[in-house]
């Protein structure tokens, strides 16, 4: 069964706990700038965001790739960059409609989440279940369970 | 490790940037933040100097465990000579900022001399300028953040700021980052401002490496985020509620000061509770909370993000605040609204974003409004002083309006800006400031709660709940229970506290996690982290180190033990009403045991056997 991220930006604090448990994971070293997952605040509306890859099925990023450097994780259905092919040409940074795509000058490449390889460390680290890395054919069971409740007539 | 050990030397008479080497032997005696920047003040400025001239110096330091995935491990702190108090000033905030110097590659910023001109720093890594500051100088912190993002063309750059009040001279002005968040207390933001310095606009991407164990501090942090969620008050008390989960409880128990402190209970604490602010509006049918907020790192989130009731006649013709931003906490909420005996929810939260809009300290702007409430009630100051503003007890247009007026130290504003002792001395009643050492009292009252008049009594940084919360024990029973109204003990409690807390201040670390973790937590995270031996013992020596650096500052400062004592009103006027009544501050039953157990001479001077046990 494949598994997905699920956020839900109303359980979210805007601690950062996800950027650092990302950078870490794939860094090595503790660095929101550097994370695949991104929180916005919208502080006057007082709203926070976490933010990342979707891992599309038709990933706008893979097929634009010109070197083939983006690929499909059949274990996972993520779509990971392939570091020794991409170039760091960014073009998967124009196609991705959302952003999550992202290029890191340190390295020259592009980076972006790949659900850790099953394991995604944001949602381990993050402290109000904002993020979850659930079945991925029902990321909405939970909002489906919680009208399902409303739907009971009380006494 | 955990440290950059890297520290940029800002001369801002000179205009210059240079980095240095982090003293490593300090930061195995200091730790870092609170304690570390301490040393460095202490061992470069003359501790007699004026706060407000060039010789003083102003450090912006972060702990070893700023920028970690550590709970909470984003704080930072501003560490100068406090203009209000003549004693050493620590202002500690939360916030992003910390979090953000460290990620540029420092352990900590020390500012030095004068510009001649108003200037920022804009610090990217390890490239530091000094920028002419024209377009910002004047404007709010609110203002001057946009106008910096804007300039910058970066959504990503942090901010910490001084206001208009701080331009203007307040003498309780704090440094504001990211908005809402501030280093507070004694200020900190006043001498910021007088060396011309508006802001510091910071983007680090270098991230914060260097752990030790990083396997072990991984264990180590996600074990302390565990007792943390399992503890009532950070797991979830705080995140519902925030600190205003206290005020129906403190006033239950009768230690709620109350118009200026004649009072220890107040009638309408339960309409500017933390309940209250839950409670739908009849306007537009939200409640003042919207949600809370987190800081760097923190699990717990206790920060409100509040609004104003929109028909409210403090924003009606004023669209610019009707939006969320930094809500009430208790002891803003208590400043503001108990003490001056002002029970409008939403002119308490107007007033506290006029605090986070102009970087002024609410605790000590509310209770300054208190004291002039009281010299105008005996008719030491009249309409003809205050330009014609009735300030009486309960009047929320007296506390809006005197808001406005601190925010830009216009008319009575620039009075109200010097503070409660000032205040009281020019107008010819000393008696009515309640302060110590010229600070402001925080919201716990030493009648009910004896220990916090010891803990008030001898904060290194004037009154503060933030030095020693003894409250912790006596009310809320962590990590002990021990009987409110009682001194019995209490020398050691305060002692214990004030070390503890000094060595939670000194990490990088946020004080609010000392309601479900004590130093058996900490200390492993921080062993995880840093070269060095850090056991829960060595942070409790480590902390009375620094409790005693700072102690010998004050005094070389020109301060004496005739400076640790409480106004007479808490020495002398009992508490009228609640499980208190009857009781003072029994003050002298404290002070002689507690310089005996800190090792120090009767007239509350360090020992040199003290010092030399210590290593200070």
């Amino acid at each position: 069964m494949l598994k997905a991220l699920q956020l839900e930006p109303e359980k979210c604090t805007g601690c950062l706990q996800c950027e650092m448990a990302c950078s870490f994971e794939n860094e090595g070293i503790f660095n929101p700038s550097k994370s695949r997952i991104k929180v916005f605040t919208f502080h006057e509306e007082g709203r926070f965001a976490p933010y990342t890859c979707s891992q599309c099925a038709e990933a706008w990023c893979m097929h634009a790739c010109p070197v083939e450097a983006i690929v499909l994780n059949p274990d996972t259905g993520s779509k990971d960059v392939l570091e020794d092919v991409c170039v760091g040409c960014k073009v998967c940074t124009i196609a991705c409609p959302f952003g999550t795509v992202n290029y890191n000058a340190d390295t020259g490449k592009v980076i972006k989440c790949d659900l850790c390889g099953g394991e995604p460390a944001c949602a381990e680290a993050c402290p109000t279940d904002a993020i979850t890395y659930v079945d991925a054919d029902h990321t909405g069971l939970g909002r489906m369970r919680a009208h399902a409740a409303q739907s009971i007539p009380s006494d | 490790m955990a440290w950059t050990k890297k520290i940029l030397r800002v001369n801002l008479t000179e205009g210059t940037c240079k980095e240095e080497p982090l003293n490593m032997e300090w930061a195995a005696k200091y730790l870092g933040q609170r304690g570390l920047a301490s040393k460095y003040l202490a061992e470069e400025i003359d501790p007699a100097c004026d706060a407000l001239s060039p010789e003083n110096k102003l450090i912006m330091a972060t702990g070893p465990l700023t920028g970690t995935m550590a709970a909470t491990g984003g704080r930072y702190s501003v560490i100068t000579k406090s203009p209000l108090t003549g004693t050493i000033a620590c202002s500690n905030s939360g916030g992003f900022i910390g979090n953000e110097i460290k990620n540029a590659g420092l352990d900590m910023i020390i500012f030095e001399g004068k510009s001649p001109k108003p200037v920022f720093l804009h610090l990217e890594n390890d490239k530091a300028t000094l920028v002419p500051a024209d377009d910002i100088w004047g404007k709010s912190v609110w203002e001057a953040d946009e106008i910096l993002h804007a300039k910058y063309q970066d959504p990503l750059l942090r901010i910490a700021c001084v206001g208009r009040s701080a331009e203007q001279g307040c003498l309780y002005s704090g440094v504001v980052n990211d908005l809402h968040r501030a280093a507070g207390r004694s200020g900190v933001g006043t001498v910021m401002a007088s060396k011309n310095l508006k802001a510091i606009a910071v983007r680090g991407t270098l991230g914060v490496g260097n752990i030790r164990d990083p396997k072990k501090f991984i264990e180590t942090t996600n074990e302390g985020k565990r007792v943390l969620a399992e503890n009532a008050m950070t797991g979830e008390g705080l995140a519902a509620m925030g600190t205003q989960a206290l005020m129906n409880v403190i006033n239950e128990v009768g230690a709620m000061p109350t118009r200026n402190m004649r009072e220890v209970q107040f009638e309408g604490a339960s309409r500017i509770s933390g309940e209250a602010m839950l409670e739908p509006r009849e306007s537009d049918g939200k409640p003042n909370l919207t949600t809370n907020g987190a800081c760097f790192g923190c699990t717990i989130a206790c920060g409100r993000i509040s609004t104003i009731d929109p028909q409210h006649y403090t924003v009606v013709n004023n669209p610019q605040y009707k939006d969320n931003s930094g809500g009430l906490e208790y002891e803003a909420a208590w400043a503001l609204g108990s003490d001056t005996g002002i029970d409008d929810l939403d002119a308490l939260t107007y007033a506290n974003f006029l605090c986070n809009e102009d970087g002024y300290d609410p605790i000590s702007f509310g209770a300054t409004v208190a004291a002039a409430m009281e010299l105008y009630e005996i008719g030491a100051i009249t309409s003809k002083d205050t330009g014609g503003l009735e300030l009486k007890f309960g009047s929320a247009e007296a506390l809006t309006k005197s808001a406005e007026l601190v925010s830009v130290g216009e008319g009575f504003g620039k009075d109200l800006g010097l503070g409660s002792k000032r205040l009281c001395e020019k107008y010819g009643h000393p008696e009515l400031s309640m302060t110590v050492k010229g600070q402001e009292f925080p919201a716990y009252d030493p009648r009910g709660i004896q220990g916090m008049g010891l803990a008030y009594a001898t904060s290194n940084r004037g009154a503060c709940h933030l030095r020693g919360y003894t409250v912790s024990s006596e009310l809320l029973g962590v990590p002990v229970k021990t009987d409110p109204l009682s001194t019995e003990g209490k020398p050691d409690l305060v002692k214990a506290f004030q070390d503890a807390t000094a060595a939670v201040d000194s990490s990088g670390l946020c004080v609010f996690t000392t309601f479900g973790w004590t130093l058996e937590d900490i200390a492993p995270q921080v062993a995880a982290a840093c070269e060095g031996e850090w056991t829960p013992e060595s942070m409790v020596e480590a902390g009375e180190r620094i409790w005693n650096l700072e102690r010998k500052f004050n005094l070389d400062a020109g301060l004496t033990a005739a400076d640790d004592t409480l106004p007479e009103r808490l020495l002398k006027d009992a508490a009228k009403t609640g499980p208190a009544k009857g009781k003072v501050n029994e003050l002298d039953k404290m002070l002689p045991e507690y310089y005996e157990v800190r090792g120090w001479t009767a007239d509350g001077v360090p020992t040199s056997d003290t010092l030399s046990r210590l290593s200070v």
